[in-house]
């Protein structure tokens, strides 16, 4: 199995969905997945961006809440567990990716690594060199407390990862 | 009874029947989930390995790394508080309340904060504070503690969660499926994260290079407290401490699958704050930006609340490794039964909460559930950190027992047992703990002891001065003993013999249960092995059992004194008691010098796992006695076994051979899989534990009277759990042992 099946795979059980696309399938699979009012952060892959597509990327307050769905890039990645690291900064990729009921995170598949560790150790270099905010996300935001499964409660109920293959 | 005793008793009962049902149901998923994840994971044991090493080093660099925090948070831009105490946290809370102006703070789960009360102080300072964690919420609703430290409502269903919900907020509608319920409470929620002024978090894991905060969560609560107000105060205990970010993965893997099964749980954050990401402005809903930059403000307020004087103290020290992952609450049966409003303390809940309670509240908070722990070992194998929860609760039982009020029972002690445990020992304990002098004078005067004992009044007065329910049968003391049988006997040792072996007369064996020795005995020769039985006494685990280490400690001495010797001349030590066998394993290594400990671990089997390494070795399974033998202990065992292993001796990782032997001669096995039957030594003999212990029981019962399980010969390796099992069943039970030991004793009906 490559990585990028084991990350897709590692994902089957969750509410979450992988898109596997080369870059120039980005923005159908974007446009597919989008449901509107939507938020995010500018995209860092080259040649990709949000500017075509229906996305406030400096939203309000209101905006935000009212968003359904929240677009934003993820990486690394670790294929043992199927989860995005979300790094947030300025951007406020961390309330893009928290307060929509979807959360879109779009990744380059060379950024998925094995282990959390390795995630991890890339991190470090990230935090030394001042990223603030990285949060892995494995799935949706999820609860029991009320008895049986829920997803949804405070954060996403439902989370697609769109996997650049060429990048 | 005595008062406290009736108190104790009346209030296991209460949960019994109030909370048990739903406590088991919501953690019996999380223990099942534990044992497959760490079964799948290819690394559990390295992990555990190296999450204990990193705790180790962190907590005996603390003070360094809590000078090494301070400055890199600072240097982050942000502040640090080492808090004293409760008090010290809470004013310093406060003045941070009272800088922000804040009238309103959201809060997610820490358990920290819950010691120290942080809820009640801020209210006080006029700070409106909300828990956002859905089972907290619920909490702080109706006014109720957690009863688990890791998933606070386990004792709410979702009817009563309905029921509160519409109480509290005065429904027209409603609510009752977990979505309802989830939506309202998150909904209500948001508002208030939208409003506050502070934003509060625990910590799970705090790096000192870098500053950094781990939170570990499955909903969004904490990351949107974290990033939303302002400020935000993180709360931890100095023990959170961890020298570096790249220690951080062990535990990221293990957390999720130790706590519930998880694979992994929904959210690992990882903040260094003042984090970069803006804060949201609510009150100016349309601007972009998220309303503007903000001012970033964040506080790290270290816990310290007698955490330095736990590292001072060599006992109490590995409580400090724990990551409160609930694991060792999930795992062990008597919290099943009854959740953490019986076990558990001012705050903690679980085997470790005996180590948190005496270090943080105290040894009153202790005092009130240390004998719920029962010593069954089950929570030191799913522990992440490899911490000994059982020695810890048999340390804080040993202060406790020596800081006993000396006046209430010494003019009834005085004499009967003496040992050196302190004068005010409780006489149950002491009753319990010196059962081998019980059983010497028991069998010397049988059976006149056991018609004593059987006698009503001597039962009334027993249950009232020590505690033992009338309801268990009291062992039966036999006239000759097992050491006597074999002295006694008229049989030549085996020609040629290979190996040789001294069988441990353990004090049920010797005294009560004579036939699994002679069993063990007459197998061991079966298979041509030159037995002898030493002159030895009990292993000190009945008195360790009741906290009494030094009594323990001496027996430990004089075991090794009569085992030693036999050691030197080649002999292979043979358990047949599983409890024991985990003593010479386990505890010795904390009771005798660091050779001696080791010589006795390194030379002692149980019993079946001795005959699984002989027919392994090449001994004959045809020269022991099977289900085809011409006679056999017991018609039933010829259509099947099913056989309960003892806790400990699982916990030993020795189920496994007894099933193999069993199978090698020919039998149908099936095991049991509850963590516990019940009785774990003596505790299930204790009135005040004897709902619960029943309650414990009625798992193996019900497995073990299934279709498919009814009918079959009922094997234990442990006396306690053939005990219970024998007060279980309408069947009787028996020792392994017996089953394949070719000259047969018919299996005696033990029920009276
Ligand atoms: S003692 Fe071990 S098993 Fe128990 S809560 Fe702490 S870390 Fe988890």
């Amino acid at each position: 199995m490559t990585t990028i099946d084991t990350f897709e795979q590692s994902l089957a059980d969750l509410p979450a969905a992988v898109d596997r696309v080369s870059s120039d399938g980005f923005d159908e699979a974007l446009e597919q997945c989008l449901e509107r009012p939507a938020v995010g952060v500018s995209l860092p892959f080259r040649d990709l961006s949000l500017t075509d597509h229906p996305v406030e990327t400096d939203p309000s307050p209101s905006a935000l809440s009212d968003a359904r769905t929240g677009v934003t890039p993820v990486g690394p990645a670790v294929a043992e567990y199927g989860s995005v690291v979300i790094p947030s900064g300025v951007d406020g990729a961390e309330q893009v990716s928290l307060y929509p009921d979807i959360h879109v995170g779009v990744l380059a598949a060379s950024d998925i690594v094995d282990s959390l560790a390795e995630a991890v150790g890339e991190l470090s270099e990230g935090i030394a060199d001042g990223l603030t905010s990285a949060v892995f996300a494995t799935g949706p935001s999820g609860t029991a407390d009320m008895g049986s499964v829920v997803y949804g409660a405070h954060g996403p109920e439902s989370v697609r990862v769109i996997v650049l293959e060429d990048r | 009874m005595s008062e406290d005793s009736r108190r104790t008793a009346d209030r296991i009962s209460e949960l019994l029947r109030t909370e048990g049902e739903q406590v088991q149901a919501n953690v019996t998923p999380f223990n099942e989930g534990r044992y497959r994840r760490y079964a799948e994971m290819d690394d559990t044991e390295a992990y555990r390995s190296e999450a204990r090493r990193i705790k180790e080093d962190a907590i005996e660099r603390l003070p360094e790394l809590i000078e090494q925090v301070r400055e890199t948070v600072e240097s982050n831009g942000g502040s640090v508080y080492l808090a004293e105490d409760a008090a010290d946290a809470n004013e310093y809370l406060r003045e941070v309340a009272r800088g922000n102006d804040a009238g309103t703070a959201v809060k997610s789960k820490s358990m920290t904060t819950e010691e120290i009360d942080v809820n009640e102080h801020l209210e006080r300072a006029g700070v409106d504070t909300y828990e956002t964690d859905l089972a907290e919420f619920v909490l702080q609703i109706a006014d109720e503690s957690p009863s688990h430290i890791a998933a606070p409502a386990i004792h709410k269903s979702r009817s009563e969660i309905a029921d509160l919900f519409e109480r509290h907020f005065d429904l027209d509608e409603p609510l009752r499926t977990a979505e309802e319920l989830t939506a309202f409470a998150s909904d209500y929620l948001e508002e208030r994260i939208a409003e506050a002024d502070i934003g509060l978090t625990g910590a799970n894991f705090v790096t000192a290079d870098t500053g950094t905060i781990a939170l570990v969560t499955n909903e969004g609560n904490a990351r949107k407290c974290a990033v939303t107000p302002e400020t935000h105060v993180a709360v931890a205990g100095v023990e959170k401490l961890l020298p570096s970010l790249a220690d951080l993965p062990p535990f990221l893997n293990l957390i999720g699958p130790a706590g519930a099964g998880q694979d992994i749980t929904a959210y690992l954050s990882l903040l260094t704050p003042p984090v970069d990401t803006p804060a949201i402005d609510f009150d100016d809903p349309d601007a972009p930006g998220f309303g503007g930059p903000g001012d970033r403000e964040f506080h790290l307020v270290l816990l310290d609340n007698g955490r330095t004087e736990m590292r001072e103290d060599d006992e109490l020290r590995e409580t400090l490794y724990c990551v409160r992952c609930g694991a060792c609450a999930n795992t062990c049966a008597n919290f099943q039964q009854v959740g953490g409003h019986a076990f558990g303390g001012e705050t903690y809940s679980g085997g470790i909460a005996t180590g948190w309670e005496a270090g943080v509240h105290g040894m009153d908070s202790a005092a009130e559930f240390n004998d719920l722990c029962t010593g069954c070992s089950r929570c030191v194998e799913a522990c992440p950190v490899k911490i000994d929860i059982p020695w810890i609760n048999t340390v804080v039982r040993d202060r406790l027992n020596r800081g006993a009020d000396a006046s209430t029972f010494d003019h009834l002690v005085e004499g009967l047992s003496p040992d050196d445990e302190s004068a005010g020992l409780d006489l149950g304990k002491r009753l319990f703990g010196n059962f081998e002098r019980l059983a010497a004078w028991g069998s010397r005067t049988a059976p006149l002891s056991n018609a004593v004992a059987d006698s009503t009044p001597v039962r009334i007065a027993l249950e009232r001065v020590a505690g033992v329910d009338r309801r268990r049968d009291l062992p039966r003391f036999r006239r000759e003993t097992f050491r006597d049988w074999f002295h006694q006997r008229d049989a030549a040792a085996p020609d040629d013999t290979e190996r040789t072996v001294a069988l441990y007369p353990d004090v049920y064996t010797n005294y009560v249960d004579v036939e699994r020795g002679k069993a063990a005995v007459r197998t061991l020769e079966a298979l041509g092995v030159d037995v002898t039985v030493p002159d030895a006494c009990g292993s000190g685990r009945a008195p360790l059992s009741q906290g009494m280490i030094e009594t323990a400690t001496e027996q430990a001495k004089a075991v090794y004194e009569s085992l030693g010797p036999v050691i030197e001349s080649g002999r292979d030590i043979v358990v047949i008691e599983p409890s024991d066998l985990a003593m010479f394993r386990g505890e010795y290594d904390r009771l005798l010098p660091e050779t001696a400990a080791e010589r006795v671990a390194e030379n002692s089997y149980e019993v079946m796992e001795y005959v699984y390494g002989l027919l392994e070795n090449g001994a004959d399974a045809d020269d022991l006695a099977g289900p085809n033998a011409d006679e056999t202990p017991s018609e039933a065992a010829r259509d099947g076994v099913a056989y309960h292993s003892h806790c400990q001796q699982r916990t030993l990782g020795l189920e496994a051979q007894t099933v193999a032997v069993l199978e090698a001669v020919g039998y149908d096995v099936i095991t049991s899989d509850v963590e516990c039957c019940g009785m774990a030594g003596s505790f299930g003999y204790k009135t005040e534990y004897y709902d619960l212990s029943v309650a414990v029981g009625a798992d193996l019962r019900d497995q073990f009277t299934s279709p498919g399980a009814d009918g079959r010969l009922l094997l234990a390796s442990g006396t306690s759990c053939a005990d219970q099992m024998n007060s279980l069943f309408e069947r009787r039970s028996a020792h392994p042992v017996q089953i394949i030991s070719p000259e047969v004793d018919r299996i005696a009906d033990r029920r009276r």
